[in-house]
């Protein structure tokens, strides 16, 4: 069927999600058709020579007669690409296992290792609810569904906010609770075990491979409380301030990483798995400000994130909005976001050190700045509809910790920039 | 525990006296009310974000609950 009219996509879509909410049998009707807002957006995330992302969402909200709003949406997202494995690059070769045990992969010399082997397409489901409840007072709950190969996200939540003064200060507590669980091909590495590469392909390799598993899934869960403050402060400002709780048990290790232990002159001698800790304790602060000028407006936001891994984080986020004429409007975006290294976070290890429990090589948690430059262009369509396009550059600095380099390490990038690009087309009808 | 309990309970009234003196009257909110002006303005920028950050930093949530969902690699 070829899709003339934007009303006939928003049409179908309507009676596409009707269809799924079928316990109530809704038709799809003309008031149902102009009482849905739909959102969608398709996104391309890629790094140089690492992972490239493209995710696409579908959004839909409908407000019914008493105030009570229902969202729904569908998330599709396909990655594939080269990750980091957590090993310190060489003046040699270096081979190393696939986390399957099934295959195996070399290195360059002087380059940072990266598995290539990630692909993976995940489905996530979003819902939510919210209503008026008593006076003044707004209850919302939800749920969330998401899915790849080789991972399983299941979480709940719910919130009530009550407005004062009419209805200027706005007061919310809320929860999250989610359930997830990995079951990694080839299974989960046992901590601290060395990885097998001699003799790959033979009985004996197969034997020592399998003493380096412990199981083939496992899983961790996650509670959240946020309780926020919003405020007007006058016709052009207003502020929000937020306090957030978050406490993740389980299963927090990498099963894809791993620590290179090398030997005084820095040559790598084996790669041992990774160990997190089976719990982190995470306490966040966020403010933002949105002030209207004349014809731009002004959106300020800061984070300060601080964990019992150690990790502190601040993150200052900047987006102007400038309205042009005929309703287009250009959005400058810049961002930025430095953390300090989780306590266990080493680059690499001396043969010989005393080896802790838990250690990770995972430059996503050592030291690191990162920013992002952007820039947004919108229009609006007929008959009500809008278009956006966004492109921005994000570029990570891993910093080293003070863990001063050894030998050949000091000849091999071992805090390597990642650049990527973002780029995202969103439309709304 | 009780002197906490009542410093929370003094400090919360005193933060809802102090906002009661700002903010506008229901007939004011014409700019509030723009789509721009809204905290999260374009939630799917947000999402997006969320998303992209979460699976390649330490730090994730402030704005709302803290993300997550997915292996990321």
């Amino acid at each position: 069927m070829q899709l003339t009219k934007t009303t006939d996509l928003k049409g179908l879509l309507t009676t596409a999600t009707c269809a799924l909410l079928t316990t109530n049998q809704v038709s799809a009707t003309e008031t149902a058709v102009d009482e849905w807002q739909f959102d969608t957006a398709i996104m391309y995330y890629g790094e140089s020579d690492r992972v490239t992302a493209v995710e696409g969402i579908v959004a839909g909200q409908k407000t019914f007669a008493d105030e009570q709003v229902l969202n729904l949406k569908v998330t599709v997202d396909a990655l594939t690409g080269a990750s980091a494995n957590g090993a310190v690059a060489q003046p040699d070769v270096q081979t190393f296992t696939r986390p399957s045990g099934n295959g195996q992969y070399q290195v360059k010399a002087k380059q940072t290792p990266l598995d290539d082997t990630f692909h993976d397409t995940r489905l996530q489901l979003t819902g939510s609810w919210s209503q008026p409840l008593y006076h003044d007072y707004t209850w919302t709950v939800g749920g969330n569904l998401s899915k790849e190969y080789d991972y399983l996200s299941v979480s709940v939540n719910s919130n009530l906010a009550r407005d004062f003064n009419k209805k200027n200060t706005t007061v919310s507590a809320g929860f999250s609770y989610a359930f997830d669980q990995i079951e990694p091909e080839g299974g989960l590495p046992k901590a601290l075990s060395e990885m097998t590469v001699e003799q790959f392909g033979s009985t004996e390799f197969d034997a020592l491979f399998e003493q380096t598993r412990i199981g083939s899934s496992d899983d961790k869960n996650t509670l959240d409380l946020l309780l926020g403050l919003t405020q007007v402060i006058n016709r052009n400002t207003i502020v929000q301030l937020n306090y957030s709780y978050s406490d993740v048990s389980g299963y927090l290790t990498d099963p894809f990483k791993v620590v290179s232990v090398v030997n005084q002159q820095g040559y790598s001698q084996r790669a041992i798995y990774e160990h997190r800790p089976d719990s982190r304790t995470k306490h966040a602060v966020f403010a933002q400000l949105k002030t209207h000028f004349s014809n731009t407006v002004l959106d300020a936001s800061y984070r300060y994130m601080t964990d019992d891994w150690q990790i502190d984080s601040h993150t200052l986020d900047l987006r102007y909005h400038m309205a042009l004429n005929n309703g287009h409007y250009i959005e400058p975006h810049i961002r930025y976001y430095t953390q300090t290294a989780a306590e266990f976070y080493t680059p690499f290890i001396i043969e010989g050190q005393s080896i802790n429990q838990d250690i990770s090589a995972d430059y996503r948690i050592g030291e690191m700045d990162a920013y992002t430059f952007g820039i947004k262009y919108g229009m609006p369509m007929n008959s009500g509809d809008s278009l956006a396009f966004r492109l921005e550059y994000y570029r990570q600095s891993p910093k080293s910790d003070g863990t001063a380099a050894v030998g050949v390490l000091n000849d091999v990038e071992l805090y390597e920039t990642i650049d990527a690009v973002i780029a995202q087309v969103s439309y709304s009808f | 525990m009780k002197h906490q309990q009542i410093l929370i309970t003094f400090l919360s009234a005193t933060l809802l006296a102090g906002c009661s003196s700002l903010g506008v009257e229901p007939w004011e909110r014409d700019i509030l009310a723009k789509k721009e002006m809204a905290l999260t303005s374009s939630p799917l920028d947000a999402a997006l974000d969320d998303h992209i950050y979460f699976s390649k930093e330490a730090s994730s949530g402030g704005r709302s609950f803290g993300g997550g969902g997915c292996g990321c690699n």
